[in-house]
This record gives structure tokens, C-alpha cells and sequence, in this order.
């Protein structure tokens, strides 16, 4: 039913579409895209954007991270006293910061932060922070309940602060659950990275948007493969790094 | 005598680790123009005060609110539609690929012309999702122009390539005895897909799909930006108006469309679990 009214609300141009002249746009279009533009000058002009988009997803991820753990501290219940007064406050922030999606606010940090890689820097670091955040919270609460619980609480039970319990007995035993989720969150960030350009926030998606408005689709579509490439191989990475911490 | 009870047994480790991470930070922080201090400079302050205090008293007229509120349909209508065509091409695509529903595996090795076919249906779906739909939109637009055309073509590419693949990895995961026993026993592909495979993995097939279908909600949102209809659209010319209590009611509106579909889709999940 849901499925009937889309369609029928829709103002969709089939015809459009299916008509040879699409057809022809398209093909010719693909044609181009077959194509790529592997000439030195211009992979020289890529190599900068490829990098600033690898940057851009890194420390996005570091930052989120970094926020992410601020913020799941006071959004978990740590130990069965802890009242966590700031539990559900915190939650209501990280659901907000991750309902809205990198490129949304990428569009709005564009106001503040101006045009270029560092307003996609903070948009991405913005969305990643409520995933981590509400991921890290979990981590945490379950440790408290699980192996962790007992080294915490010997140490608390003792008299030790809370902050060394937390650096010496929860952070160790949740760290390599972290790193693997914040890892995971890099892979899909340099997806993002690689999009955020085209609403002017740096990197290569900046370079696509400019040369598919000027239709220069040989250009286009070495920017396409770069991006391909890029996150092929952040992939491989993380999945290594991943591996290599579980053994 | 112990002269220093207290050092860390870890401390040149932990030293070196800084050191590390501060040579492989420094660059991708200049890489990346990061200035945080270019949010507090006066020619930004300005514009971004102004922006936030529309925030404060969101849009509520009737008129906008109706504009906003058919905005919000068309981004469901996009997401559902581009889902219903990307299940159309990921079934195929799927059935091409399952390895389980092949006649020459039941006897040793897959002969040489399906293997290659099902290799080729799995490059088919790894270059359909390997493209985000927010590339597919923007290519889409240069060739049917702005609208919602462009949103369902690209969403239906990118999550085509999603459902194939995980609706191929999910028929391969499960256990094959029963669909081998079917075709062992003559009954065609599809009989033994329809007898043997389907019901066994519905749910959870069924399950995947609806995920999908609140992912594709959020994603046709943001879709809209590079003009593909829909909320986005609309967000993207408020904000270049710099409207910021436009904004703010539309974004309002997007969150309460995610918790929604979020809301819905577990609930659908619960009813078919």
C-alpha cells in the first residue's frame, strides 16, 4: 500500500528516462566515464585531494572518538551504586548528534567554519560522536556487569577514586572493543569523506562535483576511481588492524 | 632501597607511543586546514550568531508546515520507491549468485559457465554498492534533470548492490540439506528456492530488508542536497538563505522522520522475529 502511494505521488519521468535521448545521454556518458584522464598533471592535482580526504576521515574519527568517550562517561551507569544523574540527558544529546547526517551538517558548519576540508573535518567528528558515543556507553555498561566488574571493584572497594578506577581497571578491559568500533566507524568515515565535498566541504568530492558540473567526465572519472581506490584500501587497513588486535 | 616506588613500568612505551602519534597527527591536522580558531573570528561569529537565533524560534506557520510537511512525504515516497526497485533487481541478481541453488555443486565441483556467471553477478552487485547514491544522484541529475527521478534511480542502484549481496550471503549461510534434497530430487531452481531456501531464511531476509528501508529514508534525505527533491532540497536553499528558523523546523522534522521510521522498522522486525 506504502508502495502504491510513492508511486503515485511521485511526479516520476519515466519517459524521461526511457527515452532514447536519455538513452543516448547515458550511453555517451558512460562512454566517457570508460575513458579516465590518467595523465601525470592531473594525478598530481588528485594526489592532494586524496590526501585531504584521507585526513579529513582520520581525524574526524580521532575527535569523534575523543567526544564519543566524553560524552559515554557520563552516559553510563558504571557500577550498581552509580546514580548517573547525566545518563539520560547525555543519551538525548548523542541521539541528536547522530540523527542528523554528516552531510547536514557539513551543510551547516559550512556557515561558521567557512568552505574547505576542516567544515567536513568537525561534520564528520559531530555524526561519528553520537555513533561512538551510544556504542562506548554500551561497551562500558557491559564491562561493568561482566569480568571488569571485579577488578573495578576491588579497587573500589579499596578506596581508590573513581578516575583510577576508570583508567586502571574499566578503560584497559573495554580499549580493544573501542579501538575496534572506532576503527570500523574510519571505514565507513572515508565513504563519507569522499561525498562531504560536494556540498563544498573539501577533498575529492569537491573535485567531482567541479569537474562533473563542467562535464569534464574523463576527470570525473579518475576522481571516481581515486575514491574507489581510497576506501578499497582503508578497508584492508582496518580489517588488518582489526585482526591483529583480536588475536 | 627502592629509590622510586612509583614509576611506570610502561612509561618509555607510552612515551614512544605519544611521540609517534604526535609525527603521524601533525601532518593530517595541517592536511586537513584545521583551525578551530577560525570558528571564533568575527567575520564568522557574525553570520553564525545570526543563523543560531533563527534556531530559536523555529518556522511554524501553517503554509510552511504543509510545504514542509509534502517535503517529508516525497522523502519517504523516494526512499520506499528506489527500496521497491532495488528489491526488484537484487532478487535476480541474488538467485544468480546463491551457490547453493547450483545443479553441478550437488556433484563435486561447479561446472565452468555458472561459475563464471556467478562471479559475474557478484561484480555486478560490488560495482553497484561500491558507488555511494549520493555520486549515483549526482550523475543521475545531469541525465533526467533535478527531481525525484534522479533519487529513486540512485537509491535503487546503491542499495540493489546491498540487498543482492546480503540477501546472496544470508541464502549461502543458512543450512543447504534441504534445498540439495529438492533438487536432487528433480524439482527446477526455483522450486527448490521457493520449498527449500525462502522459507527457511524469510525472516530473516524480510528483517534485513525493512533495516534497509529506514537506512534508505535518512539517506534520501540527504539526497535532496544535490537536488534529487525532497527534504534536503529545501534544506539546502533555507540554508543558503542563511533561514534559521526554516532550518531548524525542517530538521526537526527530519529527526522525528528518522525516529519514526526507526520506530516502525523495529516494530516490524519484532512482529516478523
Amino acid at each position: 500500500m506504502l508502495i502504491a502511494a510513492s508511486f503515485y505521488s511521485l511526479d516520476l519521468q519515466w519517459a524521461a528516462f526511457l527515452s532514447p535521448d536519455a538513452f543516448s545521454k547515458m550511453a555517451k556518458f558512460i562512454g566517457e566515464l570508460m575513458h579516465p584522464d590518467l595523465s601525470t598533471g592531473f594525478a598530481i592535482k588528485l594526489l592532494p585531494a586524496a590526501l585531504e580526504t584521507l585526513a579529513m576521515s582520520a581525524l574526524g574519527t580521532l575527535l569523534a572518538a575523543m567526544l564519543g568517550l566524553a560524552l559515554a562517561l557520563p552516559a553510563s551507569k558504571m557500577h550498581t551504586a552509580d546514580s548517573a544523574p547525566w545518563r539520560g540527558f547525555t543519551r538525548l544529546v548523542l541521539n541528536a548528534l547522530r540523527s542528523i547526517p554528516e552531510l547536514v551538517w557539513a551543510a551547516l558548519l559550512l556557515i561558521s567554519a567557512g568552505l574547505g576540508p576542516f567544515a567536513g573535518t568537525l561534520a564528520l567528528a559531530l555524526h561519528t560522536a553520537g555513533v561512538l558515543g551510544r556504542l562506548f556507553a554500551e561497551a562500558l555498561e557491559n564491562a561493568a556487569q561482566g569480568t571488569a566488574h571485579n577488578a573495578a571493584f576491588a579497587l573500589r572497594v579499596r578506596g581508590v577514586s573513581e578516575s583510577k578506577v576508570l583508567c586502571y581497571a574499566t578503560l584497559p578491559t573495554v580499549l580493544p572493543q573501542l579501538i575496534s568500533y572506532a576503527l570500523y566507524r574510519w571505514e565507513n568515515n572515508i565513504r563519507a569523506a569522499a561525498v562531504l565535498g560536494v556540498v563544498g566541504a573539501g577533498g575529492l568530492g569537491q573535485m567531482l562535483s567541479f569537474h562533473m558540473g563542467l562535464f569534464q567526465m574523463p576527470q570525473t572519472s579518475s576522481v571516481l576511481l581515486v575514491m574507489i581506490g581510497l576506501v578499497v584500501g582503508v578497508d584492508a587497513l582496518s580489517d588488518w588492524a582489526r585482526r591483529r588486535m583480536t588475536q | 632501597m627502592t629509590a622510586t616506588p612509583h614509576t611506570d613500568p610502561a612509561y618509555r612505551q607510552r612515551m614512544l607511543y605519544c611521540g609517534v602519534a604526535l609525527i603521524v597527527l601533525w601532518p593530517l591536522l595541517v592536511v586537513a586546514e584545521f583551525k578551530p580558531w577560525v570558528l571564533f573570528e568575527p567575520s564568522n561569529l557574525k553570520p553564525t550568531w545570526q543563523f543560531l537565533k533563527g534556531f530559536f524560534t523555529p518556522k511554524f506557520d501553517l503554509e510552511f508546515l504543509s510545504m514542509v510537511a509534502q517535503e517529508a512525504w516525497r522523502t519517504i515516497a523516494i526512499a520506499t520507491a528506489g527500496m521497491t526497485l532495488a528489491f526488484l533487481l537484487a532478487v535476480p541478481l541474488s538467485l544468480l549468485a546463491v551457490r547453493a541453488l547450483s545443479v553441478s555443486a550437488l556433484t563435486g565441483r561447479m561446472n565452468r559457465l555458472p561459475a563464471v556467471l556467478r562471479l559475474l553477478a557478484r561484480w555486478v552487485m560490488l560495482g553497484l554498492r561500491s558507488v555511494p547514491e549520493l555520486i549515483w544522484a549526482l550523475v543521475f541529475v545531469r541525465v533526467v534533470g533535478l527531481g525525484a527521478t534522479a533519487g529513486v534511480i540512485a537509491i535503487a542502484l546503491t542499495y540493489g548492490g546491498m540487498l543482492g549481496k546480503v540477501y546472496a550471503e544470508i541464502l549461502d549461510s543458512g543450512d543447504a540439506h534441504a534445498t540439495h534434497a529438492l533438487l536432487r530430487n528433480g524439482a527446477s531452481r526455483l522450486q527448490a528456492f521457493f520449498y527449500g531456501l525462502l522459507p527457511q531464511n524469510a525472516a530473516e531476509l524480510t528483517s534485513y530488508t525493512v533495516y534497509r528501508w529506514e537506512c534508505a529514508i535518512r539517506s534520501s534525505a540527504v539526497l535532496g542536497f544535490v537536488g534529487a527533491g525532497g527534504l534536503g532540497q529545501q534544506m539546502d536553499a533555507s540554508m543558503k538563505m542563511f533561514e534559521g528558523g526554516e532550518v531548524a523546523t525542517m530538521l526537526l522534522v527530519f529527526m522525528l522522520l528518522v525516529w519514526l521510521a526507526d520506530a516502525v522498522s523495529a516494530w516490524l522486525r519484532r512482529a516478523l522475529g
